[in-house]
């Protein structure tokens, strides 16, 4: 360590070595902890139940059914990183899905069919994100609550009521095709397309909130709206571009969500906003803004499907899988309160 | 654009009549300022006096409703704080307007990010390494010590936090810093650190505009001190030609000596 000249102005920075082993571990739990929590879930889901548990369709299993959750959390997650909340994405992926049924029923051709549940979302998206600024809304959760009511009715109202099923295949590939690796032990290894287009939505989310300065000054909103103001930030316009992206990735849930049941259906996505906020909240993102990385969220919507689908190899039932998932939201704040108070200690 | 550039002979920044209504409430009226190239200038007043009114009209933050701002020769009109920053007036606002979950290089050059263009500049990356060595090499030479610039400023004590935020304010060809009760929220021991500082920032020929309460900031770092009353001009004075007790006066709305209350004038 350089040694710190006579005339310093401000306290000399306290040696490394005075700060105790448990202190630094901490920021390698805060990003890798998480890690760790779904390893040991792995384990122990694997000693319940080894034959199926990692048998590769069950793992595949894994990756379609958290996909649309996937795609709706990190949306969320943006959001939550400004100190906001969508409420209105479950609704919204079904006002996207029942787009494209409806549409694609009404004879419209498959490329503007499928560009239409990303393209609902985002003007979803966009007209939360006009409310919370433009109309000043207090809080948007109002705004948003407002959507999630508006976009089911739309969603009811153009399909009416009642689901479409059939749908062309390439409309279906995102959220059902397979890719063909190969033959292991005599069984067929095929690897979801929506896996791979999983990782690269997760990559880019990182690339955008980590490396570009539309993703810092997103951080930067939910530290201090007033400094990212004064400091020449448009907040507002940051604002409706991150609710245009959470509406936009709703969309892209309920495309996933059209091709892997090959319909649309109305009352699809009825409580998901809050599997995301959940699946957000337990990848270590603070309800208060500013807090949390993309690679928690993966692990948190990882974490929210192996708990659902232990339980679901386990005959366990879907009661105790919200018993559960409620404990483990509880759990996964007061772990972060805990390591918060050993953070500001010394 | 402007031929006279600083000429010693005319103020750096001037204010003539500025008047700030909120609603009915008038906050500023007939308010005229000067602030000298590489002068440090004290506003005094009480609660509501109006001197953070002022201070964000200087900056741009609150527009005034009448009178004019003339910098550097030409008459200017801000209806943002990025237009007064584009000319080199900077703020450092009360509650430091920085970001605790952010680090410091990022705080630092939050707004004006360094980037680098990718794909012919259609996708602007932020350079962290750049704002990370940019900062260290200007916190090094402003002779502000942290233990690293990557270093959460949430993690830092008030006094680091104020230097932060004054650091800041200079990154970028600064000419005129604006601070709003800089030692206020301060330990004791922070003070003097943070006010060496403003002496700095004089000496580098910066214009600096100071709030304080404290008679002993003002009567450490100023060349000239002004008070505001109820809004309006109520005295000023070159620093070397007034006491503490009658600055404590202005503050009170009277131009008779309190001695009472003071000590008198420091060397």
């Amino acid at each position: 360590m350089t040694a710190y000249p006579e005339n310093s102005r401000l306290e000399p920075p306290e040696s490394e070595d005075k700060v105790p082993l448990s202190l630094r571990l901490i920021p390698f739990f805060d990003r890798y902890g998480i890690l760790i929590v779904i390893a040991v879930m792995c384990l122990v889901m694997w000693a319940l139940q080894p034959d199926v548990f990692l048998s590769w369709r069950n793992i595949s299993n894994i990756f379609k059914q958290t996909a649309a959750n996937g795609m709706l959390s990190i949306g969320m997650f943006v959001v939550i990183l400004t100190a906001g909340i969508d409420l209105s994405v479950g609704s919204v992926l079904a006002l996207g899905m029942m787009t494209l049924a409806v549409s694609n029923a009404a004879g419209v051709p498959w490329p503007v069919a499928l560009a239409l549940s990303p393209i609902m979302g985002m003007a979803a998206g966009f007209v939360n994100g006009i409310g919370i600024t433009k109309l000043r809304m207090p809080h948007p959760f109002i705004m948003t609550l407002g959507m999630l009511f508006m976009a089911r009715g739309l969603a009811n109202l153009i399909s009416g009521g009642v689901p479409y099923s059939g749908l062309p295949d390439p409309v279906r590939f995102l959220g059902s095709a397979r890719i063909y690796l190969g033959e292991l032990d005599g069984t067929r290894i095929n690897l979801p397309v929506v896996f791979l287009f999983t990782i690269l939505v997760y990559l880019l989310f990182w690339i955008l909130l980590e490396h570009t300065v539309f993703g810092r000054r997103v951080y930067a909103i939910g530290g201090n709206p007033e400094a990212a103001r004064v400091s020449g930030i448009n907040v507002d316009r940051t604002l409706i571009i991150v609710y245009t992206i959470c509406g936009f990735m709703a969309g892209i849930a309920g495309l996933i969500m059209a091709g892997r049941t090959n319909s649309g259906f109305p009352n699809a996505g009825t409580g998901m906003e809050l599997e995301a906020i959940a699946a957000v909240i337990i990848g270590g993102a603070s309800f208060f803004g500013g807090r949390g990385q993309v690679l928690g969220i993966f692990g948190g919507v990882l974490i929210m499907g192996l708990i659902k689908n232990g339980l679901n190899l386990n005959n366990v039932s879907t009661f105790w899988q919200q018993i559960l998932i409620g404990a483990i939201i509880v759990l996964a704040v007061f772990i972060d309160v805990l390591r918060r108070d050993l953070g500001t200690r010394h | 654009m402007d031929q006279r550039q600083t000429n010693a002979a005319e103020p750096l920044l001037e204010a003539k009549g500025i008047c700030k209504y909120f609603g009915a409430v008038t906050a500023l009226r007939d308010v005229d300022l000067q602030l000298w190239p590489g002068e440090v200038l004290g506003v005094v007043g009480d609660n509501g006096a109006g001197k953070s009114t002022l201070m964000k009209v200087l900056s741009g933050l609150h527009p005034q409703s009448e009178g004019t701002l003339i910098f550097d020769g030409s008459p200017v009109r801000f209806s943002s704080p990025r237009e007064a920053r584009d000319l080199g007036i900077e703020m450092v606002y009360q509650d430091l307007a920085l970001a605790g979950n952010m680090n410091i290089a990022e705080n630092i050059y939050l707004g004006r990010e360094p980037t680098r263009k990718l794909l012919g500049g259609a996708l602007a990356l932020f350079d962290h390494r750049s704002g990370i060595r940019r900062a260290k090499e200007h916190l090094e030479n402003l002779k502000i010590h942290v233990k690293s610039v990557e270093q959460k400023v949430e993690e830092l004590s008030g006094g680091q936090r104020q230097a932060v935020a004054i650091a800041r304010s200079i990154a970028f060809e600064a000419r005129i810093v604006i601070m709003d009760e800089p030692t206020a929220a301060l330990a004791i021991k922070e003070v003097g650190k943070v006010l060496d500082l403003i002496v700095d920032l004089k000496n580098r020929g910066i214009s600096v505009v100071i709030i304080s309460h404290r008679m002993d900031d003002i009567f450490y770092v100023c060349d000239r001190v002004m008070a505001l009353y109820h809004g309006s001009n109520f005295a000023e004075a070159r620093l070397k030609e007034t006491s503490r007790g009658e600055v404590i006066g202005w503050i009170m709305g009277t131009k008779e000596k309190v001695e009472k209350v003071a000590h008198d004038r420091v060397s």
